[in-house]
């Protein structure tokens, strides 16, 4: 061994000087090995963190939902083009042949239809997903961590693969109606967000009453076939703009995120109250919270419930 | 440095017992609500008690850097509870854990494993829940379809898996798991047992790099194999803690009750079957000169008597001595002879210097024409055999299942110095 203190070492320990401070800096960083608190009430602190690093988890639920979506099929994904394409064929004659419902004016009723159905599945499926969501998870929530709420965002990929398809089906139509939309156009993917936001906020509450008690999985289709009636799908708000129960009908917070749908696709002759949007908007961001903050509340007991 | 602190766990459940029946459904709280709300009351209301169940109570802990802790129990001692408590999935009711390190927990082969994607799909799904970060799994990958060997099913459906690769799979993903500490909940005892001889010399590699592991077993060799420590758990209560092979032996002592004999005097009440019911099965030792117990010097008799229901019958009888673990250390057959209808006995010896110190159970079978097996009673006895030694300074465990007492001399050839050897 050659004693540190001699000639030819000194340059090495200069630049050893130099260093180490700056290795001493990062060593807690390199060395911090993460502890963790279990206690009762006390839900993990850095929840949202732990949400954020799990993103890629996030990604292989979603995509597992996706893939098992239409595996052992024939036609597969051909179903979410089927599926909108016949329900739009069949109302265009009940509401528009037989019950002579009018479009709003210069639009052809098919496109007005398909506007309002793919936005309408769009929020119904994941909707849908997201109050089964946990549930349908049970054998990963008794079996292993994660933060709970990737459930439920998982849960909304399917639909928006399936909404994508339809959009595109719209896109093809409206080429057809030789229809060019506008610069309405731009605030299309507000309405998305708004409605997968609403799809969240509404499923989320009956995800949590869901794992306690199965009678959700009863009341969704319900609420669901209801809400396809008391939307504007099949018809234009135009029509009830003047009925005495016009107030009443904007509070349904669908109404302003079909409505303005249609607006950002099919322009200015579509029928767009802006009162709507917000009641929308304060009712969905409303709720949001309240939903989290509720999961948030039970999710740690998911797991003697389920 | 300790990289788990239990502190003072519980976790207790309530259990109602008016809702036993049919689970809380919305109905049923409405109506009830409803009624107590018009202040009615079904008669039978009053009957409602809630009965507090423990799963855990006041368990306290802690398990070093590096240390290898088995977990041993009955069914329903909590061991179950408390690793999914460390795992997060749970919530304790009280006390607190403080755990230092990245943990993976394994309660379960292929947790998330989806029947209709493919084994690539579910390498990745499962690998990401268990905490795997995508480009580890890429890492990993082919170390773990080598280590399941599927190489060839890789595109197909798990649900088109046998149980046994599914299996096999499902712990390849986990053992690349790279965690600092490592939750392990029984899954040994799926696979054949070659497998399992796999698995346990990966889990011992793992450990051997300073990972801490924490591994509920009922099978206790493995755990002796795999475990520095042991916890032993009780009804929700931490019983015993230390040394493995110390902490075993006191599970062992707990559990084994020791019946020599057991007779039915009727052949209504007795075991068995039309042909042949189980009369009397008893050990009887010889002790030596003022022993009570049966050590490992001991010869023992097995005595056996049945009645038999058949007009001239080939009999034989079959005796299993099996290990507390359950697994067979020998079986001896009798004779096969013709017997009328009436009482048949039989008789076995167990020299002494034969058993080692340990529990074990005895199992008979009776057998017709030396090939088809009547009756086999199961468990019939059970009993210890305890230490002894004589001229031996040392006291640790003495290995194996059988103590012998063979001729083994020793001479000594040479008898110059060795250091003038030419």
């Amino acid at each position: 061994m050659i004693p540190v203190g001699s000639e030819q070492w000194a340059g090495l320990t200069q630049v050893a000087n130099y260093i180490l401070p700056t290795v001493h800096c990062l060593l807690p960083t390199l060395m911090r090995t993460q502890e963790v608190i279990i206690q009762p009430g006390r839900s993990e602190r850095h929840y949202w963190r732990d949400l954020w690093r799990n993103r890629e988890l996030l990604y292989i639920l979603s995509m597992r939902d996706v893939s098992v979506r239409y595996k052992q099929t024939a036609l597969g994904a051909a179903w979410g083009l089927i599926r909108p394409l016949t329900t739009m064929l069949i109302m265009v004659f009940v509401f528009s042949k037989v019950a002579k419902l009018p479009p709003d004016p210069g639009i052809p009723y098919p496109l007005m239809v398909l506007g309002g159905i793919t936005v309408w599945t769009f929020f119904a499926t994941a909707f849908t997903q997201v109050s089964n969501s946990v549930t349908l998870n049970s054998n990963l929530v008794t079996k292993v961590y994660f933060p709970r709420l990737l459930m439920p965002l998982s849960s909304v990929a399917v639909s928006f693969i399936d909404f994508l398809v339809s959009l595109g089906l719209f896109v093809v139509l409206a080429i057809w109606y030789r229809f060019i939309p506008d610069w309405h156009l731009l605030f299309l993917p507000v309405f998305i967000v708004l409605a997968m936001l609403a799809s969240f906020a509404f499923g989320l509450f009956f995800a949590v009453i869901n794992v306690r008690f199965r009678d959700i999985g009863q009341l969704i289709p319900f609420i669901v076939q209801i809400g396809f009636y008391i939307c504007p799908i099949a018809y234009s708000s135009r029509l009830v703009k003047t009925e005495w129960y016009y107030k009443f009908y904007i509070l349904n917070p669908m109404v302003g995120i079909i409505d303005g749908f249609r607006w950002a696709l099919l322009g200015e002759r579509a029928y767009f109250d802006p009162r709507s949007i917000l009641i929308s908007v304060v009712l969905v961001l409303v709720c949001l919270t309240l939903s989290v903050y509720f999961f948030r509340q039970r999710e740690n007991s998911f797991v003697d419930d389920i | 440095m300790s990289v788990i602190t239990v502190d003072n766990i519980s976790k207790h459940y309530i259990i109602d017992h008016k809702r036993g029946k049919g689970g809380g459904t919305l109905r049923d709280m409405v109506s009830e609500n409803v009624r107590s709300w018009f202040g009615k009351k079904r008669p039978g209301d009053e009957q409602v008690t809630h009965e507090e169940f423990w799963a855990l109570r006041d368990v306290s802990f802690s398990v070093e850097q590096g240390d290898r802790v088995g977990i041993v129990g009955h069914n329903g001692a909590g061991k179950s509870t408390l690793l999914k408590i460390l795992s997060k999935i749970i919530e304790p009711s009280s006390g607190s854990v403080r755990i230092r390190g990245r943990v993976a927990s394994l309660l379960e082969v292929g947790t998330g494993f989806h029947p209709e994607l493919t084994g690539r799909e579910n390498i990745f799904l499962n690998g990401s829940l268990l905490g795997m970060s995508r480009s580890e799994i890429r890492k990993q990958f082919d170390a773990i379809v080598d280590f399941a060997g599927v190489e060839k099913f890789l595109d197909t459906p798990v649900k088109r898996y046998s149980s046994g690769m599914y299996v096999r799979l499902g712990f390849a993903i986990s053992a690349h798991l790279d965690p600092e500490i490592m939750i392990v909940d029984e899954v040994l005892a799926v696979g054949d047992a070659e497998f399992q001889k796999k698995s346990l010399g990966k889990m011992r590699d793992n450990s051997a790099s300073g990972r801490t592991i924490l591994f509920v077993s009922h099978n206790l060799t493995a755990v002796q194999a795999l475990c520095n420590k042991t916890l032993y758990f009780e009804k929700g209560q931490l019983l015993e803690q230390g040394e493995t092979n110390a902490v075993i032996a006191t599970y062992l002592s707990k559990v084994s009750r020791t019946r020599l004999c057991r007779s039915w005097d009727t052949p209504g009440e007795a075991p068995g079957n039309d042909l042949v019911r189980i009369k009397r099965i008893e050990l009887i030792p010889q002790y030596p000169d003022n022993l009570t117990h049966i050590d490992v010097r001991t010869p023992m008799r097995v005595r056996f008597e049945f009645w038999n229901m058949m007009d001239r019958a080939n009999l034989n009888l079959s005796m299993h001595l099996n290990s507390l673990t359950g697994e067979c250390i020998f079986n001896v057959g009798s004779q096969s002879q013709s017997f009328e209808k009436g009482v048949v006995s039989g008789e076995c010896v167990i020299p002494g210097y034969f058993l080692n110190d340990g529990s074990y159970t005895i199992s008979m079978m009776i057998v017709k024409d030396t090939v088809t097996p009547l009756f086999n009673m199961e468990e019939g006895l059970t009993f210890d055999v305890e230490d002894y030694r004589e001229g031996v300074a040392w006291y640790g465990k003495w290995p194996g299942y059988v103590r012998p007492q063979f001729g083994f001399t020793m001479d000594s050839l040479v008898a110059e110095p060795l250091n003038q050897r030419v």
